[in-house]
């Protein structure tokens, strides 16, 4: 599994618990959703970073209460097929001010990259067998854009607006 | 009509680049076929039954005659001679091979065209009224907003892997000849109490398994918050619509299952809380855009034209052809044609590269260089002076495009089905061709009058079988063609999903079916009544009785 972060390669700091995997320690660990919901007080006593992974049928609001108790939001697509994860990023980036790492996880191809930057994520975990290196490069598919998004680009219809625009 | 800027064509450039590259590892098995799926039907390549199928989109099915030469080109470069229109506006491939789509990608965006979305779980190409900009009953030339909604959703990055496709429809006329009460998404300009204009919001029409009419989700929305509602709709789809079965994925499903008030709730929420975001392209975007469909400088003419008059009374059959394919434009001396894409026997919307570059000769003659495509699978001359419409219908004659059947009951909309759809059921080709022979006479269409018959080749209702005033659906039996008709249904303003009759027909008998109908209509009708209205008034009774009351 390779991780890329902020536009490059990166080592993954964060160890991904499952939920029989006992708390121990204060390094960055991430939980699940489920975790989070039926066990935070015994989270409370972890002082290191809080991670926190939603399937695609956990919504953002969900935990819109606790959003600023997570250094990292992981975004699950189980599949090619399902975009949900996109709408949550861009909620979580958009709406809830969210300001931490936003990962892309599970089923996560290169073609998919570039639209889920726009959306606001700013790391993603590929499947072993997906080549890093290509995948960076997908990041830069295009080089402008028609709608506006959780990123900084803007929009078309901005650009030709402003003096010197295309 | 809008051209591309230094953006447009850069955006389309790279989408050509990204999609060589997925062909690439396709070829040399970098990628396998399921991943590949996805990736080639966002750039309109299907699979079909004996080859690729490369759909190409039209945007609002507005075409220059140098982009129609261009269709002609890769017609005969890359496939078998010909191209085949379809219902949403768009052409269609049938025989391209992998390796040359890049190319043929390449070769339409040099023409300011492209492919993308044209099938896949995404937005797909918006389409409009035929008669946009030249409508006598519309209140403003709806394009701009078409155009401006088009790039909005071209690789929309968070809406380009919605639960199902996603199809809007736009009118600004009284008559819908855009069939936006069976889109996701209708919109329809119109002026409102107050007498400002804005949009009415239709959402989760949609024909398939479950035909569902639109329902209006916003009576009237700003011109200004158009992108913003939009985006709300797909957030709240995109979001909760299904995804655990593709046959109940689409937005009408989830409209349906939630019940419109639950689902204008959602869509108000989201967008209020959306206010505030940069959403309206600003009134010097919109500025731009409209001057692209500003109204051509059209000459000082007379109402009447002596010239056209003579020829009317001495030309029975241009006086026939007149009357049906050509209709009032609202700027004097001027009109709209129809150009025929059903000569009798043929497959409808079919049109080879020859007669490609003859229309597009044609076009720059006659019509200003431009033409539509139509959801009936026709393509339009929107801008002909009467004094060339004599010399014009000779052009088509010759191209056999001049077929006086605009919504007559040979004017059939037929999905590709078995003759080249891995999907169907049955053929609807081969049915198509058998009823317009047998109603091939003109006499006879004009006694019927206005009448849509629309065959599919299977339960997803490509060909809009729903809602035609007589549809017909190919199912399978036994290994055995067979054919269900349904009666009363529309697809412009008085929309209805038709009413099955009873049981199906094998191939021998659908078309005598047909004309059983036909006749039960001549002999209830009171005058001035259409098929339609008649099915509408009477109800099934009378065409049961006929059709099974023997048995
Ligand atoms: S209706 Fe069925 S047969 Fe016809 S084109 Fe659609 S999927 Fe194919």
């Amino acid at each position: 599994m390779a991780l890329i972060k902020d536009g490059s390669l990166a080592e993954d700091s964060w160890r991904t618990l499952s939920d029989e995997d006992a708390v121990i320690g204060n390094g960055p660990i991430i939980i699940s959703f489920e975790r989070w919901r039926d066990g935070r007080d015994a989270l409370k006593r972890h002082n290191g970073p809080l991670g926190i992974r939603m399937k695609s049928d956990q919504p953002p609001a969900l935990i819109a209460d606790d959003i600023d108790r997570f250094h990292l939001i992981a975004l699950e697509f189980p599949t090619l097929a399902d975009g949900r994860a996109f709408s949550y990023a861009r909620l979580l980036r958009e709406r809830h001010g969210f300001k931490g790492e936003l990962r892309a996880v599970g089923d996560v191809y290169k073609d998919q990259l570039y639209f889920m930057q726009r959306c606001g994520f700013s790391s993603f975990e590929l499947p072993a067998g997906r080549d890093p290196n290509d995948a960076l490069g997908a990041l830069k598919s295009f080089s402008v854009v028609y709608s506006p998004a959780a990123d900084d680009a803007t929009p078309a219809y901005q650009q030709r607006g402003k003096p010197g625009g295309k | 009509m809008y051209q591309y800027d230094q953006i447009d064509h850069t955006l389309t450039r790279e989408r050509v680049a990204e999609y060589r590259d997925q062909v690439a590892r396709r070829l040399t098995g970098q990628l396998t076929e399921d991943q590949f799926r996805p990736l080639r039907l966002r750039n309109g390549l299907y699979m079909q039954l004996h080859a690729y199928m490369l759909r190409v989109a039209i945007p609002y099915g507005l075409l220059s005659s140098n982009q129609l030469r261009k269709l002609a080109f890769i017609a005969r470069t890359f496939d078998k001679g010909y191209g085949h229109f379809t219902t949403r506006q768009n052409i269609q491939y049938n025989w391209p091979r992998l390796e040359d789509t890049p190319d043929i990608l390449q070769h339409l965006a040099d023409v300011e065209m492209n492919a993308i979305q044209t099938s896949g779980n995404c937005n797909r190409n918006v389409t409009a009224d035929p008669y946009a900009g030249v409508a006598k009953d519309e209140v403003e030339d709806p394009r701009p907003y078409a155009e401006i909604v088009r790039q909005f959703l071209t690789l929309h990055p968070e809406f380009s892997w919605l639960p199902r496709k996603f199809k809007i429809a736009l009118t600004a006329a009284d008559h819908d000849r855009a069939a936006i009460n069976v889109h996701d998404i209708g919109l329809r300009l119109y002026r409102n109490g107050a007498g400002e204009v804005g949009f009415r919001v239709l959402v989760g029409g949609g024909l398939g398994r479950t035909p569902f009419i639109g329902k209006v989700v916003r009576e009237f929305l700003p011109k200004d918050d158009l992108l913003r509602y939009i985006q709300s709709i797909l957030r709240v789809y995109n979001m909760e619509g299904r995804r655990d079965n593709m046959f109940k994925a689409r937005i009408k499903i989830l409209v349906h299952e939630h019940g419109i008030e639950r689902f204008r709730n959602d869509v108000e929420a989201e967008f209020a809380a959306s206010e505030g975001e940069p959403l309206y392209v600003g009134k010097q975007e919109e500025a731009r855009v409209r001057a692209f469909f500003a109204p051509p400088g059209y000459e000082k003419l007379p109402g009447d034209e002596p010239m056209l008059t003579a020829k009317l009374a001495s030309d029975a059959a241009f006086r026939g052809w007149y009357e049906r394919n050509v209709v009032a434009h609202k700027q004097p001396g001027y009109t709209i044609v129809t150009l025929s894409l059903k000569p009798i026997g043929a497959p409808p919307g079919d049109c080879t590269a020859d007669q490609m570059d003859t229309i597009a000769d044609l076009a720059d003659r006659y019509s200003l260089g431009q033409l539509r495509t139509t959801h009936r699978q026709n393509l339009v001359f929107a801008d002909v002076r009467k004094m060339d419409l004599f010399e014009l219908y000779q052009a088509f004659t010759k191209l056999e495009v001049a077929t006086p059947n605009y919504n007559r009951i040979t004017d059939i909309i037929s999905c590709p089905g078995m003759d080249f759809c891995s999907l169907a059921t049955a053929r609807s080709i081969p049915v198509a061709q058998r009823i317009a022979e047998r109603f091939a006479d003109l006499k006879r269409q004009n006694d019927i009058g206005d009448m849509h018959i629309n065959i599919s080749g299977c339960i997803n209702a490509c060909g809009h079988h729903h809602v035609a005033h007589l549809g017909i659906l190919g199912v399978e039996k036994n290994g055995e063609e067979f054919y269900q008709v349904t009666l009363g249904g529309s697809s412009a303003e008085d929309a209805d999903i038709g009413k099955i009759i009873g049981p199906s027909f094998s191939s021998e008998e659908i078309v005598d079916a047909v004309e059983s109908l036909v006749e039960v209509y001549i002999a209830q009708r009171h005058s001035g009544e259409r098929f339609l209205d008649t099915y509408r008034r009477v109800g099934q009774a009378p065409f049961k009785d006929r059709l099974y009351g023997a048995h």
